[in-house]
């Protein structure tokens, strides 16, 4: 179906091939480093990429694309964006928190048993014994 | 000419995502841990759903965004009820 | 009547997204939030008092750029992990608002930026336990935290 695309005008294609590069590139630099990064507590932060600015630049570029080629402001791409930047940190707040009360749980002593003391973290957290989990 | 710059754009876009959610899985299933696989499901369908949402440009039909927009919401719960489980053991108290 | 009026206008904003702007709708929407915010009146959250609103916008821009800077940290720090150049840690940091919505919105704030984690929140001492991917520049998070965020919160939220 991409003779609507065909007669949009180029800036806006542009645009839209701009954003949803960025968006996706960011999502897979976030898939990287998920499995790059040695412990729980690092890898938390790389899927972080893609739910900040990778959902926000494929919501652009959608909403950019749909806009134009529609004729019409097209705005229901940010229920997503709205509906995933609330959510995402509730899953990782509440899986970090399940984590830490694991890794207390169990004794690996690379996390800070209380609140008031912060300990730096070690190289092999969580993954002294892969049989685990 | 505009055709071409967003077909070009729409694949690699494609094949970036389809990659993460490649990786995704794959560290869904080497683990180490259970909170580590259940990051990995978190990272998959999040990515799915931007796969979505290309699938949206790429073919300028509205209803895949609908598609996403449920799998976010089913997605979210699953994340919650998964890492609640992990906390106590069980996910209704 | 209408016991949460903003969240009642954003449910018909939200309703008329999703479905298109027609006037059955709106006049469906308006039902469907006016009942939405009743049944919320029911659950009785504790209601959060917005006292400089105006700031809000402000508070947006702020995380916006924040996010965009740590993405391009994050993504350098990812795509050259293999030389080990960064060093993560943990981070207690003290807190002096105790709203409780402004700590849940602390919360979304800095969990949704790349970099640095929220992992949980002691109410006896009021301290959080935060995780950073480069701990390097301790005094500058904290600075960030209390200077940046947090009296920002607290003239909102007052």
């Amino acid at each position: 179906m991409m003779q609507s695309a065909a007669d949009m005008p180029v800036w806006a294609a542009i645009a839209v091939a701009f954003f949803l590069l960025i968006g996706s590139g960011l999502a897979l630099i976030g898939a990287i480093g998920f499995l790059r990064l040695p412990t729980f507590y690092e890898r938390i932060h790389a899927p972080t990429l893609g739910t900040s600015w990778g959902i926000g630049g494929v919501m652009l570029a959608s909403m950019i694309f749909f806009t134009v080629s529609s004729g019409r402001p097209v705005f229901h791409e940010l229920l997503i964006g709205i509906f995933v930047t609330v959510t995402t940190p509730i899953t990782f707040m509440l899986l970090a928190r399940a984590a830490l009360h694991r890794d207390r749980a169990e004794g690996n002593g690379n996390v800070p048993d209380k609140p008031n003391r912060s300990q730096p973290a070690g190289e092999d957290l969580g993954e002294s014994d892969p049989r685990k989990g | 000419m505009s055709a071409i710059i967003l077909f070009s754009a729409v694949s690699i876009a494609q094949l970036m995502l389809a990659a993460a959610m490649a990786i995704a899985s794959l560290r869904m299933f080497r683990g180490p841990r259970a909170q580590d696989r259940i990051i990995g499901l978190d990272t998959l369908y999040i990515n799915a759903m931007l796969l979505l949402v290309t699938f949206g440009i790429g073919t300028g039909r509205v209803i895949y965004f609908e598609a996403a927009l449920v799998m976010g919401m089913l997605g979210f719960v699953a994340t919650v009820a998964l890492a609640k489980f992990l906390m106590r053991g069980e996910v209704i108290e | 009547m209408l016991p949460y009026p903003l969240l009642t206008l954003l449910l018909i904003l939200m309703w008329l997204l999703l479905n298109g702007f027609t006037r059955g709708h709106l006049v469906l929407g308006v039902l469907v939030a006016v009942f939405a915010s009743w049944a919320m009146a029911s659950l009785r959250p504790d209601k959060p008092r917005l006292v400089k609103w105006y700031l809000l916008p402000k508070l947006f821009g702020i995380v916006l750029y924040d996010i965009v800077k740590s993405n391009i940290a994050v993504a350098r720090i990812i795509l050259r992990s293999g030389r080990r150049s960064h060093n993560p840690g943990f981070l207690t940091v003290p807190l002096d608002i105790e709203n409780h919505t402004a700590i849940a919105v602390l919360a979304v704030v800095l969990t949704s930026t790349p970099g640095s984690a929220w992992l949980e929140y002691d109410s006896n001492d009021r301290t959080v336990l935060l995780h950073v991917l480069d701990i390097d520049n301790e005094a500058e998070w904290r600075d960030t935290i209390k200077n940046r965020y947090e009296k920002l919160l607290m003239e909102i939220f007052a």
